[in-house]
């Protein structure tokens, strides 16, 4: 039995089908990437899998049990962070660290609060608030306050989206190698092929909505060490690159209804504004090329 | 077929409380009638100031621009812009937004024609169906579609795109791609394009230059794409020289952008180098954006 699994999982909001015929199983430690279009319905995706929503048909199911709410053994990192502005760094963490591990002592908490703050690299910042911290930072502590309540599956929602290329490069790398390091089973929703190559097991593409469903599994047979240079003369890094972008073009692409419809595109140069538009009150002709261009296309 | 744009000894400085900021010096570039041509460089790097003042939105220090002949001053409408966000008018529908330029440089045509001419662009970006719709029903990447149908309609003599897809995701971006180059190819207009994706630049440009860290930046490397159009993304992506030729722009932005900096000819600048995809050294003082878009503030050392 997998650890974490979608059975022939369904969802609509209203009459629109977001996700259909979802199947996903995933095995501990596994590290499975869901790549698809913005809109397309990763995120009621990762939503059905944290609780947040419940599907209409189909079973998820951690370790068996059918997941009905949501719960501290599936921790969900943001693309937009979710930090409580009024508390610092430390704060922040140690709320999530109190409610999880009620039980422990206050020394055991403040314990657990600080290595996971020293673990993204924030000691520095433990008494930053969050107005004070750079993007890369604010989803440092977020990835953080997840990783505190030690979940048995983390969820990761477009966690990079919102910084740039070469931050969204670091903490690649970064989360990568924590999450690796303590052997967690992860979720990671993007919207990048590459960054689920640099990141992933596995690599699952999800189909432009309406009605998305998951395509075929691709595996990242590549090693954790993934270096971004090397990986272009790797023939392994261009056939599964190709592979997700080529599905996800191809058959997993919009589903685009095309339409004819003839269009006049009139035959009329550009004037020159710099010219006074209306010399002695005469009204000049449109300049002309003498070709005028009537067109059929296909509409998508 | 000649030269049809022509950047010459191209400078831009900023005057700062501590003192002048060069940012772009000696820039030349010739682009042939017809040439697609891509800047490719880091944030910061004056590539964004190369294409406003071809835009005529940022005024030049020293050197000249010379478009299909004639000296350039200021903007106008034989140079079609698209930029990162696409700016549209929110209580205008795409079609009037489109009809905002059109009804300007076409004011001698009938309002039926100029109505045509918006309606062909916004059929030939996908968009025959939501032509009167407002920006805020349309998606991103349909109001990036808009965007270039915009620049497209006025016909003009040459396109500048500011990271025209810089703030879509990475799928919707190849569409859009897609798009852009079916509509190109249908002109065959002279265009420059500002980005920092390789993988757009690769299956855009006929020619990539590529740009040092700034300030100070110049060009330290100049890449030919000679792949045969028109360009199907999987061919090119199949092509045996593209993971090479994507290596090597790689290479060159995360170890020779900033290993180059400060070796330009002559005006040398004694800066130890910044660390290989490292974060930017914590000693640059952040500068307001030259450009009214909503680009990210670049960072620079003061001289």
């Amino acid at each position: 039995m997998a650890f974490l699994e979608l059975k022939q999982v369904h969802k609509r909001f209203g009459d629109n089908v977001i996700l259909r015929d979802i199947n996903l199983a995933l095995e501990v430690g596994e590290f499975v990437a869901i790549v698809g279009y913005s809109g397309a319905g990763k995120s009621t995706l990762i939503n059905l899998i944290a609780g947040l929503l419940k599907p209409d048909s189909g079973s998820v199911t951690l370790k068996g049990a059918e997941i009905t709410g949501p719960g501290p053994d599936r921790g969900l990192v943001f693309q937009n962070y979710s930090l409580l502005p009024w508390l610092t760094v430390a704060e922040n963490i140690a709320l999530a660290v109190a409610a999880v591990f009620k039980d422990a002592s206050a020394e055991q908490q403040a314990e657990k609060v600080s290595h996971y703050i020293k673990l993204v690299g924030l000691d520095h910042a433990r008494d930053r608030r969050p107005a004070e911290l750079s993007g890369g930072m604010r989803q440092r502590v977020s990835l953080a306050r997840t990783l505190s309540i030690d979940p048995e599956i983390l969820l990761l929602d477009e966690p990079l989206g919102a910084l740039d290329a070469l931050t969204r490069a670091t903490l690649q790398d970064e989360i990568g190698k924590i999450t690796r390091e303590a052997g967690k089973t992860v979720v990671l929703i993007t919207n990048d092929p590459d960054e689920a190559i640099f990141m992933a097991d596995r690599i699952v593409p999800l189909s432009a909505g309406p009605g998305a469903t998951l395509g075929p599994s691709i595996p990242v047979e590549l090693g954790p060490v993934r270096d971004r240079l090397e990986a272009n003369h790797d023939p392994r890094f261009k056939r599964i690159r190709n592979e997700i972008v080529n599905w996800l073009l191809g058959p997993g692409g919009r589903q685009t209804t095309t339409i004819s419809k003839r269009l006049i595109l009139p035959d009329l140069l550009p004037e020159d504004l710099d010219e006074p538009r209306n010399r002695f009150g005469i009204r000049r002709e449109p300049k002309r090329r003498g070709e005028q261009k009537l067109e059929t296309i296909e509409i998508r | 077929m000649g030269d049809h744009v022509e950047l010459s000894n191209l400078c831009k400085t900023y005057s700062t409380p501590r003192g002048e900021v060069i940012i772009v010096k000696d820039f030349n570039l010739r682009i042939k009638q017809g040439e697609f041509v891509t800047l490719i460089g880091h944030s910061g790097c004056g590539k964004s100031t190369v294409l406003s003042m071809l835009a005529g939105l940022n005024p030049v220090t020293s050197g000249g621009i010379v478009l299909g002949g004639r000296e350039l001053v200021g903007p106008g409408p034989d140079r079609g812009i698209v930029f990162q966000a696409p700016n549209l008018l929110p209580w205008l529908s795409a079609l009037e937004n489109v009809r905002l330029g059109v009804d300007q440089v076409f004011y001698t045509a009938s309002s039926q024609e100029r109505r045509q001419i918006a309606e062909y662009y916004l059929s030939v970006v996908g968009l025959a169906e939501s032509q009167h719709k407002k920006p805020a029903e349309l998606s991103q990447g349909m109001r990036q579609r808009v965007g270039i149908a915009r620049a497209f309609a006025l016909s003009p003599k040459m396109l500048l795109l500011d990271e025209p897809f810089g703030m879509l995701d990475s799928l919707t971006r190849y569409e859009l791609q897609g798009v852009l180059m079916e509509l190109w190819a249908r002109n065959k207009l002279t265009a420059l394009m500002v980005t920092h994706d390789v993988d757009e630049a690769l299956f855009l440009s006929d020619r990539i230059v590529m740009m040092t860290n700034g300030p100070e930046a110049f060009v330290g490397d100049v890449m030919e794409v000679t792949w045969p159009r028109p360009r199907d993304r999987r061919a090119v992506m199949e092509h045996p020289d593209y993971y090479r030729r994507r290596e090597e722009l790689i290479e060159f932005l995360n170890v020779r952008a900033y290993t180059l900096k400060g070796q330009a000819p002559k005006h040398g600048h004694a800066e130890p180098p910044a660390a290989p995809g490292g974060a930017k050294p914590a000693s640059q003082a952040q500068l307001p954006s030259p450009l009214p878009s909503n680009r990210a503030s670049r960072t620079l050392t003061p001289a």
